[in-house]
């Protein structure tokens, strides 16, 4: 049965949507909040700020996070900074504009309404987070530094060093912890959820397993919230954390949550290349480093192979023989054009043959030209932790060589379907930040990440969940000895002993490098209908191989990671075939997802609005069979959608 | 290049641990530390052994979740970097590398390389945090902030919260992680106004939780991957003895 999507947008003006909808949505009072019960699954920006939030107005909040503290989730590693549309800097900066950047960033693939709110609510978050102690970068005047990102025209990029995201999440956990002390909050550190339980079609709570003791957990609420990031490991070698799965996610798809774009990955332009075949992670440089940097190979072919030797090095390169693509094919927006332009950009001058390093898979972030305008003390003062987290890695000096670089997976648009409300087609399941597919189209700006999550966490959940919650001021505690539950936790058990009574050869690691290998040659920077149809193919006997040869060693009952691992791959394989499906059903090129059939002249990417303007969302319908997608038009009412250009 | 590891094991925090020791062989310069390790326990479990429990998340020395003690050293030998951050290339070829978990009596051992960090989580909710309310905030911009103060403030920030210095030090004191956090709120205007209950409260806090006292060694310093200064250490002293002063 296909699903009634009803994305609940407010009538009326566009600004005007937001504070129409707060007026009209339902509230709890202080004596009914205190007998309703929250389970948030994930401690990032998202989750942190939400259960602070709502631990904050009065309601009994349980927070999950498989690390040890709070405090590591992935947010953390977030390094340039946070959007807002504060116009501190004179240089006409509105909301309206950041929400434009956004939705045309996204190659308009969002929904207006929702991007807009995000839009309204950024300069709150600032405010928030320096009333918290977050130590903003600032000016010698005292007030706060910017800074510029891709796919923008002002600088509107609050920033703490290049470690925004850890200290947004610091002033996020440290809300959480007051709220903890508070005794509104109750922590569940090293737990991990692994089942959504469902009630009379309505989400009553989880199944989580205790990662120290392997014990499995039922906990009961009157709602549940998922905030537990993004699925971009699915391609094994990522930016993301080791341990950031898309699971949760996938077991709320499973239980009925519809699944919206899943194709849709960022694929971030400038990581750290990749070295040989035994490497587990991929590391980011950030974006604000095309502030100063410039992106170039060379371009006589003699100089890429002398400098593949080594008999060549890059500073040798006269500056006449270089190539600044992204300078020369978008003179408008440059260095900082959106990530998903400057990572083809990357991808069409190594498939040209010009790669730079012995790889062929990498160009040069220079910084020549800055120091040489700037002087080394200030692009150190800038960005001195990166460079210094570049020589560590790489033993090359940035100073004095360019940094090589080369794209990777960082992010994903795609994620459980969200309304207005960011309620997942099951009443009472919420999802938010990088775990819902709502703000960011096809693509998302550098610096949006960190406003989605915390605005979703602090500025718009506590006030939507009110509106169902109010209807459940009369229910009792949820109880867990229930069918419902009984049901789920039988089922995270069979997992279990079907995984440790495999006993083949295979590693979990070993699977999921060639996962990783199927999904970034087939359903990576770019796709066509024939690689698709390939990975859908490659994914399914690798599943097979899964269920198979596994070999899965120690017990359920200890702190035992392999298995941990293994759970979450059991989801990656099927949620890259998901992906797979959703990227040969869209046929056009938008953002992040870039068909080869469908590009403009020059190589961009080609829309066909007319066929696709619309988030893709898709229901479960068991392991082996195809899913159903239900379409959500994107009805744009506000902003015309226009062919991106970052050229003039 | 080769190596020689010769690790802590052990199956959880009743049991007794002992050294085991384990070879690798043809290890890339360009490897990281814990991608060596993650090679160890690919061929352990092909073994049908147990891999090495150890704790690890970003990779990226943000996170503050690994905390493995390497010949001796918390994050190993390198300066300012966490464990994830390091590199072969910095070790000899056919070298012995021992491998630890953080010795700390308020750090109990989980498994193996893994240990029990909460201690850290509850001295920062005794009160390591402004209380301000979500939405119930002036503007950005309303307090200027001198840019050497909200410089100084970030430099405390940086602490990841590792543990690294409460391993190390001598006497198993938190001071610098308590310092770090306290110091950062007292340099801003934000902080100042619940300065005094939280410097007690933090400090009891750890005091209860079996952290011993600081004695100055600087050790914490030395082993930080973040280079937090024991200046901090300082300024946590003169915020609590001027809030007992005034009790």
């Amino acid at each position: 049965m296909a699903y009634k999507l009803d994305a609940k947008t407010p009538a009326g003006e566009l600004a005007q949507k937001w504070s129409n909808h707060k007026a009209a949505i339902k509230v709890v009072s202080p004596a009914n909040k205190r007998k309703l019960d929250i389970i948030v699954v994930g401690t990032g920006l998202g989750g942190a700020s939400a259960a602070a939030s709502l631990g904050e107005l009065g309601y009994n909040v349980k927070i999950f996070c498989i690390s040890d503290s709070p405090r590591r989730a992935h947010s953390i590693a977030a390094q340039g900074g946070i959007n807002a549309a504060k116009n501190y800097q004179n240089d006409n900066d509105s909301v309206y504009r950041l929400f434009y950047d956004t939705i045309k960033g996204g190659d308009y693939r969002a929904r207006e309404a929702n991007v807009y709110r995000l839009a309204e609510v950024s300069n709150l978050i600032i405010d928030q987070c320096v009333a918290q102690g977050v130590p903003f970068a600032r000016e010698y005047g005292g007030l706060l530094a910017n800074r510029s990102f891709g796919g923008a025209q002002v600088s509107r990029t609050f920033y703490a060093r290049g470690q925004t995201g850890q200290q947004l999440l610091l002033g996020a956990y440290a809300a959480l912890n007051k709220e903890i002390a508070a005794g509104s909050v109750k922590s569940y550190p090293r737990h991990e959820m692994l089942d959504v339980v469902i009630e009379n079609g309505e989400a009553c709570g989880i199944i989580a397993r205790n990662l120290v003791t392997g014990e499995i957990e039922r906990h009961g609420a009157h709602a549940v919230v998922i905030a537990t990031g993004g699925y971009g490991n699915v391609f094994f070698l990522s930016t993301n954390a080791m341990a950031s799965n898309g699971s949760a996610a996938f077991q709320c798809y499973r239980k009925g949550a519809g699944f919206a774009n899943p194709c849709f990955t960022q694929i971030h332009p400038t990581c750290i290349p990749v070295h040989g075949t035994q490497q587990s992670k991929l590391t980011l440089m950030s974006e604000s480093l095309r502030n100063d940097g410039r992106i170039w190979v060379p371009k006589k072919m003699e100089d890429v192979e002398a400098i593949r030797k080594g008999t060549k090095l890059p500073s040798d390169i006269a500056e006449e023989d270089r190539d600044y693509y992204l300078e020369r094919r978008y003179p408008a927006f440059g260095n900082l054009v959106p990530r998903d332009v400057a990572s083809r950009a990357a991808k069409e001058r190594c498939d040209a043959g010009y790669g730079v390093n012995e790889t062929g898979l990498a160009v040069f972030l220079d910084f020549k030209t800055a120091i040489e305008r700037l002087g080394k003390e200030t692009i150190k003062q800038r960005y001195g932790n990166l460079f210094d987290m570049y020589e560590e890695i790489t033993d090359v000096n940035p100073y004095e060589q360019p940094m090589q670089i080369f794209p990777a997976v960082h992010y994903t648009m795609g994620g459980i379907w969200v309304d207005y409300n960011l309620m997942t087609t099951i009443p009472g399941l919420y999802a938010i930040g990088e775990a819902n597919f709502s703000d960011h189209g096809a693509n998302r700006l550098g610096a949006s990440a960190l406003m989605q999550g915390l605005a979703d966490g602090y500025f718009v959940l506590p006030y939507t969940i009110g509106d169902y919650l109010a209807k459940k001021i009369q229910a009792p505690k949820v109880k867990t000895d229930t069918k419902a539950f009984d049901e789920a936790e039988a089922g995270v058990r069979a997992r279990i002993e079907r995984l440790f009574a495999i006993k083949g050869n295979q590693s979990v690691d070993d699977i999921h490098k060639r996962l990783g290998l199927i999904m970034w040659d087939n359903v990576g920077m770019a796709r066509t209908k024939e690689s698709l149809e390939k990975a859908i193919v490659e994914i399914q006997a690798l599943r097979k191989e899964f269920y198979s040869d596994l070999k899965l060693v120690g017990n359920n009952e200890s702190f035992n990671v392999e298995l941990e691992k293994a759970l979450r791959l059991e989801d990656f394989l099927e949620l890259g075939e998901l992906m797979a499906r959703d990227a040969l059903n869209r046929e056009e090129s938008c953002g992040g997802h870039f068909r080869s059939e469908h590009q403009t002249e020059d190589g961009e990417a080609l829309r066909h609005d007319d066929k696709f303007a619309y988030a893709a969302v898709w229901e479960y319908k068991g392991i082996d069979n195809v899913p159903e997608m239900t379409i959500e038009p994107l009805e744009y009412e506000f902003v015309h959608r226009a062919q991106r250009n970052y050229k003039d | 290049m080769n190596f020689t590891l010769k690790i802590w094991r052990q199956k959880d925090a009743k049991s007794q641990g002992a050294f085991e020791t384990y070879k690798v062989e043809n290890i890339s310069a360009d490897t990281s530390f814990l991608e060596m390790m993650d090679i160890l326990n690919n061929d352990l479990i092909h073994k049908g052994e147990e891999p090495v429990a150890f704790d690890h998340d970003c990779r990226e020395g943000i996170c503050g979740m690994c905390s493995m003690h390497i010949n001796g050293h918390a994050h190993g030998p390198s300066q300012a970097v966490t464990t994830c951050q390091m590199y072969m290339r910095k070790f000899q070829d056919g070298s012995t590398i021992t491998i630890e978990p953080w010795r700390s009596a308020a750090f109990p051992v989980i498994r193996d390389l893994v240990v029990d960090r909460s201690a850290y989580d509850k001295i920062l909710q005794a009160g390591g945090f402004i209380s301000v309310r979500t939405n119930s905030v002036p503007d950005g911009n309303a307090i200027p902030i001198p840019k050497a103060d909200a410089d100084e403030s970030m430099d405390a920030a940086a602490c990841v919260g590792c543990g690294a210095c409460a391993a190390t030090c001598k006497n198993g004191s938190a001071m610098l992680f308590v310092a770090a956090r306290v110091s950062s709120l007292a340099k801003l205007p934000q902080g100042k106004v619940e300065g005094a209950r939280r410097a007690k409260a933090m400090v009891a806090k750890m005091d209860e939780l079996g952290f011993g006292n600081c004695t100055n060694t600087g050790a914490c310093q030395a082993q930080c991957p973040k280079s937090i200064s024991i200046a901090h250490i300082a300024r946590l002293n003169r915020e609590f003895l001027a809030a007992k002063l005034k009790d």
